[in-house]
């Protein structure tokens, strides 16, 4: 175990599994000589060579392109989107092929490759550097996602997306890149895509998040503590989605609060608010509800708090919930 | 059978001469059945058909190996079979069965065949082009001599991801030949109404070498597919042909009154360069043929071709289990 910030984790995670996996090559904007923007990609250049991390146009969609025929060919490529934002070209090549020649092909044709891009707020980034696209991708058939909110969480779903057979779209709390550390174990480490973790225990309600809604999620629970015992539900995985212990919180606490980043409307927390009401209605003592951005463009730096659910927005929630 | 391309030959042999004209001829007779299929309801979908476009697909796949890749479009029928596909099972892939290329899922705009190098026809114009430079990388990284063609009508000229993935591949010198099937028409527009400048600015600004073809002339395509392919193969790096050539039927096989967008009189004029008539007066003159001898391989196609569309018919559609199926691994 070393204690590494979340973007070491993946640093860390990118040199394992290029180690011991040839056909893994990392592809982006800037990611080889200046080693990515963030340093998530820094030294694989020189360990790996020019072949295997690869700097390329600024060219999203491009990108993702060539990386489709890179599976073809047997390679596992692994795309870096700069930003959340700058990921919206590739959706064309990810919706139109991805998605979609694995189902055709029965199979035939699989595409194990990986699009990785730091997403989110709070870092005082102008716009168009800071949006939870998550819902986009979730909703492409045949696609993956994975949203880590811990550095070993980072490393291990990075490694998981790597070895798995599908595409999976894993999105990084920029936010934390720097900010969180962590203890991180060495060499291979894994967390499974498809579960869940409970981050807190708790007995009279549950907060469910993802990625940098975790913390604000654990705060809120803290903040809560002497009222009532609250427990915090890391999902990691929003596809495939751990059901089980979605529904096994609920069934404890019997109140459910879910946080997102990203604006309302359609978004993953309404699936899960879905899902709630589907299969939790009689496990259920308050109405499920949501916290989350507002549906407007992610807003410029000094009034982006305003935006940010936030631990009071979080706590009013909850105590609605155990009040109802 | 349909001919497998198995190594590159230099110069145009008879032998191969006539494996093109068969060629040419099986994809011409396997788009009237199409035709006729889609016209007596039988074939739901969509059709595009390729027919007086043929000399192209097959000129080009004739300078190839059977793992050289090819990605191509929504008018793909031509580049699929030229490729190596097999008749019964386009035929079954377009009328939904199971035995198709893709299950029956894919239909006549998705045929993928991996076997043969194929990696996709596709619906989006120019929804290839990534495709095909990115399997070109792997060739150059892994020294594996392949080179990738990608199929595409000069509408994809329209088309951002075309010019990302030309960049990257003069850049990095990758094996990948753009072949634009210059038919003048971006489905119902003429071309000179949506492109600016000179088609032959785009692969210039690139530093690409660019050729000029007559694509109804399939000699004259295989010469420049031949020298563009031995250059990727070598190191060279990429190539782009632009050829002139023409769709005898609409944008697709539901587009039968045309003279909004062109002319009778055009059209007649592209029906006299017939590239299956051209290669056959060329064999005729040469020698390499007569005309019954042409007519023998004609009839035999008749009758491959009939048999195989027969076979699709009565064969079984999938299961609708598929649907749910396959979508990951």
């Amino acid at each position: 175990m070393a204690e590494l910030t979340l973007v070491e984790a993946i640093n860390d995670a990118f040199h394992t599994e290029l180690g011991r996996d040839e056909s893994v090559l990392v592809m982006g904007e800037d990611v080889g000589r200046a080693g990515g923007v963030f340093r998530a990609t820094a030294g694989l250049r020189d360990k790996f060579g020019a072949d295997r991390c690869v700097d390329t146009p600024l060219a999203e969609a491009g990108i993702l392109g060539a990386a489709v025929g890179l599976c073809m060919a047997g390679w596992r490529p692994v795309c870096e989107m700069q930003y959340d934002a700058f990921s919206y070209p590739c959706l064309d090549q990810l919706i139109t092929h991805v998605g979609r020649y694995r189902w055709r092909t029965r199979g035939g044709m699989g595409f194990p490759l990986v699009v990785r891009m730091p997403y989110g707020g709070g870092v005082r980034a102008p716009e168009l550097h800071d949006d939870s696209p998550e819902a986009y991708y979730a909703h492409t058939p045949g696609v993956k996602v994975a949203i880590p909110s811990t550095p070993a969480d980072a490393k291990g779903l990075l490694a998981a997306a790597i070895r798995d057979p599908d595409p999976v779209i894993v999105l990084e709390p920029k936010l934390h890149y720097r900010t969180m550390r962590g203890e991180v174990p060495a060499g291979e480490h894994v967390v499974p895509l498809g579960e869940a973790r409970l981050a807190r225990e708790g007995d009279d309600a549950t907060i469910v998040a993802y990625g940098s809604m975790v913390p604000v999620a654990e705060r809120a629970a803290e903040a809560l503590e002497g009222e009532a015992s609250i427990e915090v539900l890391d999902i990691r995985t929003l596809k495939p989605l751990d059901e089980g212990a979605l529904l096994a919180s609920a069934g404890k606490t019997g109140r459910v609060v879910i946080v997102q980043e990203a604006p309302r409307t359609a978004g993953y927390g309404a699936e899960l608010a879905a899902i709630l009401a589907e299969k939790a209605m009689l496990d259920l003592r308050a109405p499920v509800i949501r916290v989350t951005g507002y549906d407007v463009p992610y807003p410029y730096w000094q009034i982006e708090d305003a935006y940010m659910p936030s631990v009071e927005r979080v706590v009013a929630a909850v105590r609605k919930t155990l009040e109802f | 059978m349909a001919t497998e391309p198995t190594t590159t030959p230099q110069t145009l042999t008879s032998e191969l001469a006539l494996q093109m004209y068969e060629q040419m001829r099986r994809i011409r007779s396997f788009e009237e059945r199409v035709n006729d299929l889609y016209r007596s309801a039988k074939m739901p979908g969509l059709a595009h058909l390729y027919i007086g476009e043929e000399a192209v697909a097959v000129g080009v796949c004739s300078a190839l190996h059977r793992d050289d890749y090819i990605t191509s479009t929504h008018r793909g029928h031509g580049h699929c079979l030229a490729k190596g596909a097999s008749i019964e099972r386009m035929f079954c892939e377009l009328l939904g069965k199971e035995a198709g290329y893709c299950h029956g899922k894919g239909g006549s705009m998705h045929i993928a065949d991996h076997e043969h190098g194929n990696l996709g026809a596709n619906a989006i114009v120019g929804g290839s082009t990534g495709i095909a430079t990115g399997a070109a990388f792997s060739a150059k990284s892994r020294r594996t001599g392949q080179v990738a063609v990608c199929f595409f009508g000069e509408g994809a000229l329209g088309q951002g991801v075309l010019y990302e993935v030309m960049n990257m591949a003069s850049l990095w010198q990758l094996p990948v030949i753009y072949v634009c099937e210059q038919n003048f028409y971006n489905e119902y527009t003429h071309y000179s109404e949506t492109t600016a400048g000179e088609v032959a600015a785009r692969p210039a600004a690139f530093g690409i070498p660019e050729e000029e073809v007559d694509g109804q002339d399939v000699r004259a395509v295989f010469d420049a597919a031949c020298r563009a392919v031995e250059r990727a193969r070598s190191g060279g790096g990429p190539a782009f042909l632009t050829c002139a050539t023409y769709r005898f039927h609409g944008h697709h096989v539901g587009d039968i009154d045309r003279g909004y967008y062109r002319s009778k009189d055009e059209e007649e004029q592209w029906r006299r360069r017939d590239p299956v008539e051209i290669l056959a007066a060329w064999l005729v003159d040469r020698g390499i043929a007569d005309r019954s001898k042409l007519e023998r391989v004609d009839e035999n196609l008749a009758a491959e071709i009939a048999a195989a569309a027969d076979a699709a018919l009565e064969a079984p559609y999938p299961d609708p289990r598929e649907v749910n199926e396959h979508v990951y691994a």
